[in-house]
């Protein structure tokens, strides 16, 4: 009777008592509650769409875009499709975000070291940099930049040259290329074959050591194979020395290759303001690797640079790689700011297909989508770096 | 005997303390560092000088446009010449006295709240209606003040007020979706990851365009939200989710016991939540908060792009005015000052309370 009456009881415990029915409730109620409103939503948008007529779907991606675009990888031309002109506009996004991504980690470096410098003058100069830059909004300073290289630089015909073979103009910054030769070709093809033996090598030194305990000079000799091969190559070909020097024929430059003012002021603005983040950021890293760390690597001997290269780096690059992403990829979506200035990276020309087009659902949704690929494929590259320089527990 | 005599105490030499010895260690501290000093006072020497001769001694600080162009520095008369209409856009020249106070509102409750023993219900409530009084004196339209439609609000209180008003509805927004990560129940915390990830790994810009092309495009027809308020509810959506992964760092830092002792003393998920866990996980982040509102702030001159008269906008169009076209550096070193105050106060502000709350209270 007992046992019965108990499980009388357990029977009755209302369902919104027991934690596993609630969830599974509660989560039904969400889930309804978030459909619901994208029904409404979507129902709105899609009653709309038919009273405004306009179409929905990808098809405009190859109609013709009949538009200009100021610079571009790719050929390109107004008679192609849009698809091919957010292609272009893709492309220039990843040029503008991969060599401001150097050229910042390069510039945050020195900054951030330099703020840690024993020197008075130079640790206060990077910390009112890093003050500064990191206190202005970043459209603010492209529009600044923008503004510099508009009223202070004079027309084409009055250019500044700095250097032989380097004009500044408000037109922007032409420069000398070394002229076309098939040399270039084999000089690429022998810097590639120099990477493929420099890593054999590596791998080669590395088992050597582990065996006989003997040190090979690996960074010297690759500096040398890297630059060396090239160079020999270009040598090999008679050393062609001809430069394609911009020249001015009527209002602007030809020849030579020459930076827009867009570019410029984009890639100033975005990477004085992240390298300011950056230089934080290997600030916080050096800072995390305790004093002791490297007097004790000196007091078993090792020389200022094994110290860095086996002690420090290791341990501070711990530290730094996740930050650091976060502020690459910050640098890749405020590229999207390019639109202020009229360069014309992705979010710029896809902006200009949805003002012609009216398709901005699909224009924002292609948007949306292209930028969340980009941010994914750094962080899974990140995240893979990351694994390589955490430190292995033994 | 012996022991009675006095050794003359020895200073040490004059080169290692005072001002020589301070230069010798800081500044000339071997050969590099020597170089190195040289060098930046050279490039210091070449750059500070000229630069104050143009900003103050050759400057134009009150003429027309005409005047400055003969001016050899800068020309600040861009700025003292247009200076209401950077700052207050096109709101009614006679009635700009109402966005002065509600800034001034603003600033005294900011001013108020700097010191934590205020931080107390009365003060919650007197921001519940300091943001009401702000938002009444904007609108007018009771106690006699004349109604001033909000597509002309702009300059210097549009900018605060997208960021006010931002992060006060972002942040609620934000811990909900950060308890709904740390959810047990699976479905939701599916949305709330989606959602997350999703808004952080677009650019605000894109948010923005939604908001100005397709909001309209969602809602009924007749039913239409202003720009600025859909500029708004774009910076929420985006800062709601920053704010987000700032309280799910404060609340994975809280350890198993906390939540196991609130359920021993058999509290329920809201309340261990409420008395429990967010009261701590939430005063851990105060620093990474603080600097989630820095960038908001800067953030908020991105409407720019949709065409909002921020106060960058305000600026661009002094700019675009004939009489003044070409003095864009003096009008952006003005607004970059702005932005300075505003951001530095905050920052030099989060510093004091990290080292409060780290000193332990």
């Amino acid at each position: 009777m007992r046992g019965f009456k108990n499980s009388a009881v357990s029977k009755k415990t209302p369902f919104w008592l027991d934690p596993k029915k609630r969830a599974i409730l509660f989560q039904l109620m969400t889930f309804v509650m978030v459909g619901l409103l994208a029904y409404y939503l979507i129902s709105n948008t899609l009653i709309n769409l038919e009273k405004q007529k306009i179409a929905t779907g990808f098809s405009f991606l190859h109609k013709e875009s009949s538009f200009e675009i100021g610079e571009s990888l790719i050929p390109y031309s107004a008679a192609n499709t849009y698809a091919r002109a957010l292609l272009v506009g893709i492309l220039n996004t990843v040029k503008v975000a991969f060599i401001g991504i150097v050229i910042t980690i390069l510039l945050g470096t020195i900054i951030g070291v330099a703020r840690l410098s024993t020197n008075w003058l130079i640790s206060k100069l990077a910390a009112l940099y890093i003050e500064l830059m990191q206190d202005i909004p970043v459209l603010l300073q492209l529009f600044f930049w923008y503004a510099i290289f508009y009223e202070t630089l004079p027309p084409p015909r009055e250019a500044i040259s700095p250097a032989a073979g380097i004009f500044m103009s408000n037109r922007g910054v032409a420069f000398a290329v070394p002229e076309g030769h098939p040399a270039h070709l084999y000089m690429f093809l022998a810097f590639v074959a120099g990477c493929g033996i420099v890593y054999l090598m590596r791998r080669w030194a590395r088992k050597r050591q582990e065996k006989t305990g003997q040190i090979f000079p690996v960074f010297r000799v690759s500096i040398g194979i890297l630059v060396g091969f090239p160079f020999l190559t270009w040598w090999a070909f008679g050393a062609p020395m001809g430069m394609d020097v911009p020249v001015l024929e009527g209002f602007n430059f030809e020849g030579g290759l020459t930076l827009s003012p867009e570019f410029i002021a984009l890639l100033l603005g975005l990477v004085l303001y992240t390298a300011a983040f950056v230089a934080e950021v290997v600030r916080a890293g050096i800072q995390s690797v305790s004093k002791g760390q490297r007097e004790a690597a000196m007091s078993i001997g090792l020389r200022p640079v094994p110290v860095l290269n086996l002690v420090i780096l290791p341990q501070a690059l711990r530290v730094i790689v996740p930050p650091l992403t976060s502020q690459m990829l910050n640098l890749t979506k405020n590229s999207s700011l390019a639109v202020a200035i009229g360069y014309p990276d992705f979010v710029s020309v896809a902006n200009t297909t949805i003002n012609q087009t009216g398709q901005s659902i699909e224009g924002v949704a292609i948007i949306m989508a292209v930028y969340l690929f980009f941010s994914l494929t750094t962080s899974a590259f990140m995240n893979w770096y990351n694994k390589r320089v955490a430190l292995v527990e033994r | 005997m012996e022991q009675a005599v006095q050794v003359k105490e020895l200073r040490p030499p004059i080169t290692h303390i005072g001002v020589i010895g301070w230069v010798k260690n800081n500044l000339f501290n071997g050969v590099f560092n020597s170089i190195l000093t040289i060098v930046t006072l050279f490039l210091l020497w070449k750059v500070v000088p000229p630069f104050f001769r143009w900003a103050l001694i050759d400057s134009a600080w009150h003429t027309t446009g005409q005047a400055c162009r003969q001016a050899a520095g800068a020309c600040w008369s861009i700025i003292s010449m247009n200076y209401r209409f950077i700052l207050f856009g096109f709101y009614p020249y006679e009635e700009q006295w109402r966005p002065l106070l509600a800034m001034l509102i603003l600033f005294g409750l900011l001013f108020y709240s700097r010191d934590r023993s205020h931080w107390k219900k009365p003060l919650a409530y007197a921001w519940i209606i300091g943001l009401f009084t702000m938002g009444l004196l904007m609108k007018g339209g009771i106690f006699g003040l004349s109604s001033v439609e909000s597509t002309q609000w702009g300059g210097l209180p549009l900018t605060l007020l997208l960021a006010v008003f931002g992060l006060t509805a972002a942040y609620p927004l934000g811990v909900i979706l950060a308890l709904g990560r740390r959810s047990q129940m699976h479905g939701v915390k599916a949305l709330c990851i989606l959602y997350i990830e999703l808004i952080r790994g677009v650019p605000l810009i894109s948010l923005l365009f939604m908001s100005s092309i397709i909001f309209p495009l969602f809602l009924p027809e007749g039913v239409t939200f202003n720009k600025i308020l859909r500029a708004q509810v774009a910076i929420i959506l985006f800062t709601s989710a920053y704010i987000a992964e700032v309280v799910r760092g404060g609340l994975q830092g809280m350890s198993r016991g906390q939540y196991e002792a609130a359920e021993s003393i058999g509290l329920n998920y809201y309340l261990t939540m409420r008395l429990v866990i967010l009261p701590q996980a939430l005063k851990i982040v105060i620093p990474p908060t603080v600097s989630q509102l820095i960038s908001a702030f800067k953030d908020t001159s991105l409407v720019v792009i949709i065409a909002l008269f921020d106060l960058l906008k305000t600026t661009q169009s002094v700019l675009s005015n004939p009489e003044w076209m070409g003095f864009s550096r003096e009008a952006y070193v003005f607004v970059a000052i702005l932005y300075f105050l505003g951001c530095f106060s905050m920052s030099n502000y989060s510093r004091k309370l990290e080292k409060e709350l780290s000193r332990g209270d």
